[in-house]
C-alpha cells in the first residue's frame, strides 16, 4: 500500500513528540496564550448568534448532503467551472496534483509562484516538488511566510506559526528576509505593526512580479462554479486577481451544492475560525473573464485518501471539517503538545482523525494518533459542523488494536490488529476475565487489600507512566462490596 | 423508592467510602438502596482503548445485574456516560456485524434507568438541599463526561452550594479537562501531567481546602499529582460531602493524611 502523502517525513509515535513539546517552556507559554485568547473569543462571537445551533445544523445536513450525492456535484461542478472558462484536472493522490501544477507553471515559462495560504497544497507538499522543478513557491500569508522562512512547519491550520512569539518572528524576519526578497529593516522591533509593515514591503514586490499564482479554496459551487477563498489579510485577495495565470488545488469536499449554500458557512467559518462576525477578504471568482483578473483559471480536484475516507460510515463525517480550528484552539491536548506532535499538516484533533484515514493507520504516528485525546469532547462541542470527534477516535482505537475493514484505493480490505498491543490486549482480556467473574474480581480485591501497605512510590513497567508523575492512590482496607456485606448483607 | 446502586468497579476497589457515602445519603433521603453483587465494571476501559468485542460480556453482566431495578444510581458521571451514549451505540455496531445477542435490546432497556447521582438527586427525587453539613472551603471541578456527555450543568453545583457551613469557590477554567482520560493517563504520561499540574494549580489558586468532584478516577489523577508535590489540598467525591452531617460528620481523617493501621 503507498501511504497517502500528507506533507510531512515520517514522525515519530504522538507521545514521544508531545514529551519534547512538553518540556519547552516557552512552547507552552506561546500556545497557552495563543489558544486561550481565541477561545474565549469564539464563545463570545457564537454566544451572539440566537440560531448558532441551527446554523450548525444546517451546515451538517449540507455537507452530508454533499458527501452523499459527491458523484454527482462534482461532475456538475467540473462542467460550470469548464463552461465559465477554467480547465478542470482530476488528481487521485498528492505525487499527480503536484505533477499537474509544476507542469501547468513551467508551460507558463515561469520560475516563480505566489501562493495564498492553502491547506491542499501543504498537504500535498507542494512546495518542495516546485523546488525540485527549479521553481521558487512564495507563501504570502503573513504566519505562512514565518513558517517558510523560518524553515519549519506549520503547527496550526489557522495559524501556522501558531508556536511562534513576536520575539521569534523578529528574529527569524531579520535573519532570513533578505535571502528571499527585500529584507527586512535593520532596527526592526517586535511590534506586531512593525513586523507587519516589515512582511508588507516584502511581499508586496512578489505580488507585483509573480505570473503565477497557487491557491486552495475553503468552498466551491457546483452549481454556478464559483470558488471562494476567506482570509483576513488581503495578500490572498492580491494573488487571486493580478497574476496572469491562477492554479487552485482543493479536495473534492470542499464542494458546495448552490451559491445559497454559502450562507450558512460564511456566518459560521468566521466566528469560529478568528471570532470574527463577518470575514474581512472573501474573493469568489467564477472562471475567467476578459480584462479582469488572471486570463488562465485551473483547477485542480485533489483526492488523496478522500474518496477512501468516505468509504467508512463513521469516518467519513470528518470530511464535513470546513478547516475552522476551532477544535484546536480548545484542545487541552494540542495546547500541551503542539502542533508539531500530530505528524500532519493537520494538527488537533480533526488531524487526529483526518491522518490515520487519509494516510491509514500503519505508520508510527497515524497509529499513536486516534489515542491522542482525553475523549473530554470539548472539540465537538464547538465543531461548526458537529464532527463527533470523540466517535471517530474511538471507531479509529478499534481498528488499530482490533483491525477491522477498512477501504484503500477504493478496495475493502480487512486490516489485521496493529503490532505492539500484543501485551495491552493480554491485559485486557485478563481485565475482562476478572471483571466477568464476581468471585474472582471480589478474591482479587481482598488480595490487593491485603497488600496496602506495599503502597510503592513507583510501579514498574507500564505502571511507571503513572507514578514518574503522580502517587497511587491508597488501597482501602476492604472493597465496598465486603462493607455491604457486613453492615447490610444481613438484609433480605 | 426503591434504587439499585452501581458503585463502579473504580469506587468498589479503590473507592469504598464513596460508596458507603451514596447508601447514607440515600437511606437518609428515604431511599431503599440495594446492591447487586453480580455487578462490576461497564467495560469502559476495554471500550474506550478500542477493545470493544471485550467490553460487549460486561454490557451484558451490567444489564443482568440490573435487570427489574427502575432506578440505578452511580456515583460516576463517566461510566454513567459510557452506558448512556455508548450501550446503545456497541448494540448497533454488533448487530451490524451479526454478532448481536440481543445486546442493542439490553441497552435500550437499560440506558432511561441509569442516573448519575446528581441527576438522581435533582431530577428524580428533586431535592437539592439534602440536609449535609460540612464547614469547608470547597471548590468544585466537574468531569468532562459528566459535563459534555450528560449535560449535568448547575446540579453539582446547586448541590454543594444548599451544604450547610460550605463555602464554594469557583474554578477559574473549570470546564477544561483534567488530562486524566482513562488509558490516556499512563499512553500520554507527560501530557495528562502537564493538564493535572495546570488543574491542580488552578484549584491550589482559588485557596479552598478541598478540591471536589463527582469521577473518583479523575480525583485518583488530581490527588495523585496533589500528594507527590506535597500539596495539602485534598481530594473529595461530591458523595462525601453531602452524605456528611452535624450529626454523623465525615470523618476528620478524610481531611488529614489517612493514616494506615
Amino acid at each position: 500500500m503507498t501511504g497517502t502523502h500528507l506533507g510531512m517525513p515520517a514522525f515519530p509515535p504522538f507521545p514521544d513528540a508531545a514529551r519534547e513539546a512538553v518540556r519547552d517552556g516557552v512552547l507552552r507559554a506561546n500556545l497557552r496564550h495563543a489558544t486561550h485568547t481565541i477561545r474565549g473569543k469564539r464563545a463570545r462571537a457564537v454566544a451572539e448568534l440566537a440560531d448558532w445551533e441551527r446554523l450548525r445544523a444546517a451546515g451538517k445536513a449540507v455537507k452530508d448532503h454533499t458527501l452523499r450525492h459527491l458523484d454527482r456535484y462534482l461532475l456538475q461542478l467540473e462542467a460550470s467551472v469548464t463552461a465559465a472558462g477554467g480547465t478542470v484536472h482530476w488528481a487521485a493522490d498528492a505525487d499527480e496534483a503536484n505533477r499537474i501544477v509544476t507542469d501547468l507553471v513551467l508551460a507558463t515559462g515561469e520560475s516563480e509562484v505566489v501562493k495564498v495560504k492553502s491547506m491542499a497544497t501543504q498537504e500535498t507538499g507542494l512546495n518542495e516538488a516546485l523546488e525540485a522543478a527549479g521553481i521558487a513557491a512564495y507563501e504570502t500569508d503573513l504566519a505562512e511566510l514565518i513558517v517558510q522562512l523560518g524553515h519549519d512547519r506549520p503547527s496550526h491550520i489557522l495559524v501556522p506559526a501558531i508556536h511562534r512569539n513576536r520575539r521569534e518572528i523578529r528574529d527569524i524576519f531579520r535573519s532570513e528576509m533578505g535571502g528571499w526578497g527585500r529584507p527586512a529593516p535593520e532596527d526592526l522591533g517586535d511590534d506586531p505593526r512593525e513586523l507587519a509593515e516589515a512582511a508588507r514591503l516584502h511581499l508586496r514586490e512578489k505580488f507585483l512580479r509573480a505570473k503565477v499564482a497557487v491557491s486552495g479554496a475553503n468552498f466551491v459551487v457546483a452549481e454556478t462554479g464559483t470558488m471562494v477563498v476567506l482570509e483576513s489579510e488581503g495578500n490572498g485577495r492580491m494573488c487571486l486577481t493580478l497574476p496572469d495565470t491562477l492554479i487552485s488545488v482543493v479536495g473534492i469536499e470542499k464542494v458546495v451544492p448552490t451559491f445559497r449554500d454559502l450562507e450558512v458557512f460564511l456566518q459560521t467559518l468566521p466566528r469560529s475560525s478568528t471570532a470574527e462576525r463577518m470575514n474581512p477578504y472573501t474573493t469568489m471568482w467564477t472562471g475567467t473573464h476578459e480584462g479582469d483578473g488572471p486570463s488562465a483559471f485551473h483547477l485542480v480536484l485533489l483526492d488523496n485518501g478522500r474518496t477512501d475516507t468516505l468509504a467508512d460510515a463513521t469516518g467519513r463525517q470528518a470530511l464535513r471539517c470546513i478547516r475552522c480550528s476551532a477544535c484546536l484552539n480548545v484542545c487541552p491536548v494540542y495546547e500541551r503538545a503542539g502542533g508539531h506532535a500530530y505528524g500532519s499538516v493537520y494538527p488537533g484533533p480533526i488531524g487526529a482523525v483526518l491522518s490515520p484515514q487519509l494516510r491509514g493507520t500503519a505508520g508510527a504516528v497515524d497509529a499513536s494518533l486516534p489515542y491522542a485525546s482525553t475523549l473530554c469532547g470539548a472539540c465537538y462541542e464547538v465543531c461548526p459542523v458537529a464532527i463527533d470527534i470523540p466517535e471517530i477516535l474511538l471507531h479509529l482505537r478499534e481498528r488499530v488494536v482490533q483491525g477491522g475493514p477498512v477501504t484503500r484505493e477504493g478496495v475493502r480490505v480487512r486490516l489485521r490488529p496493529a503490532h505492539g498491543h500484543t501485551a495491552e490486549r493480554a491485559a485486557m482480556r485478563a481485565a475482562r476475565l476478572l471483571l466477568d467473574h464476581p468471585g474472582a474480581l471480589r478474591a482479587g480485591e481482598r488480595l490487593l487489600a491485603r497488600a496496602r501497605r506495599l503502597r510503592p512510590r513507583r510501579l514498574p513497567g507500564p505502571g511507571r507512566a503513572w507514578t514518574d508523575t503522580r502517587e497511587l492512590p491508597d488501597i482501602p482496607a476492604e472493597p465496598f462490596r465486603d462493607w455491604w456485606l457486613r453492615e447490610r448483607g444481613n438484609r433480605p | 423508592m426503591r434504587a439499585a446502586l452501581f458503585v463502579t468497579c473504580v469506587n468498589d476497589a479503590l473507592y469504598p467510602r464513596t460508596g458507603i457515602a451514596v447508601v447514607r445519603l440515600l437511606e437518609r433521603l428515604g431511599v431503599q438502596v440495594d446492591f447487586p453483587a453480580a455487578q462490576s465494571c461497564c467495560g469502559q476501559p476495554q471500550y474506550n482503548t478500542g477493545y470493544r468485542h471485550e467490553a460487549e460480556p460486561l454490557l451484558r453482566r451490567t444489564a443482568a445485574a440490573f435487570a427489574g431495578y427502575d432506578h440505578v444510581v452511580t456515583p460516576s458521571g463517566s461510566c454513567a456516560a459510557m452506558i448512556r451514549e455508548h450501550y446503545p451505540r456497541m448494540g448497533r455496531r454488533a448487530a451490524e456485524e451479526g454478532r448481536g445477542g440481543g445486546l442493542a435490546e439490553l441497552a435500550q432497556d437499560l440506558v432511561p434507568r441509569v442516573h448519575e447521582l446528581t441527576e438522581f438527586l435533582v431530577d428524580v427525587l428533586g431535592v437539592t438541599d439534602v440536609g449535609a453539613y460540612f464547614p469547608h472551603t470547597v471548590t468544585y471541578h466537574p468531569s468532562c463526561h459528566g459535563l459534555r456527555s450528560l449535560g449535568l450543568g448547575e446540579r453539582p453545583r446547586r448541590l454543594l452550594a444548599a451544604v450547610k457551613g460550605l463555602e464554594l469557590v469557583e474554578l477559574p477554567g473549570a470546564d477544561e479537562c483534567c488530562g486524566f482520560g482513562g488509558t490516556f493517563s499512563v499512553r500520554n504520561p507527560d501530557v495528562s501531567a502537564a493538564m493535572g499540574t495546570d488543574k491542580t494549580a488552578a484549584a491550589r489558586a482559588t485557596g479552598a481546602e478541598v478540591l471536589c468532584g463527582a469521577d473518583n478516577s479523575c480525583l485518583a489523577h488530581l490527588g495523585g499529582i496533589l500528594r507527590r508535590a506535597g500539596d495539602p489540598m485534598r481530594t473529595l467525591h461530591l458523595a462525601e460531602i453531602l452524605a456528611a452531617t452535624e450529626e454523623d460528620p465525615l470523618e476528620e481523617d478524610l481531611l488529614e493524611e489517612d493514616p494506615l493501621p
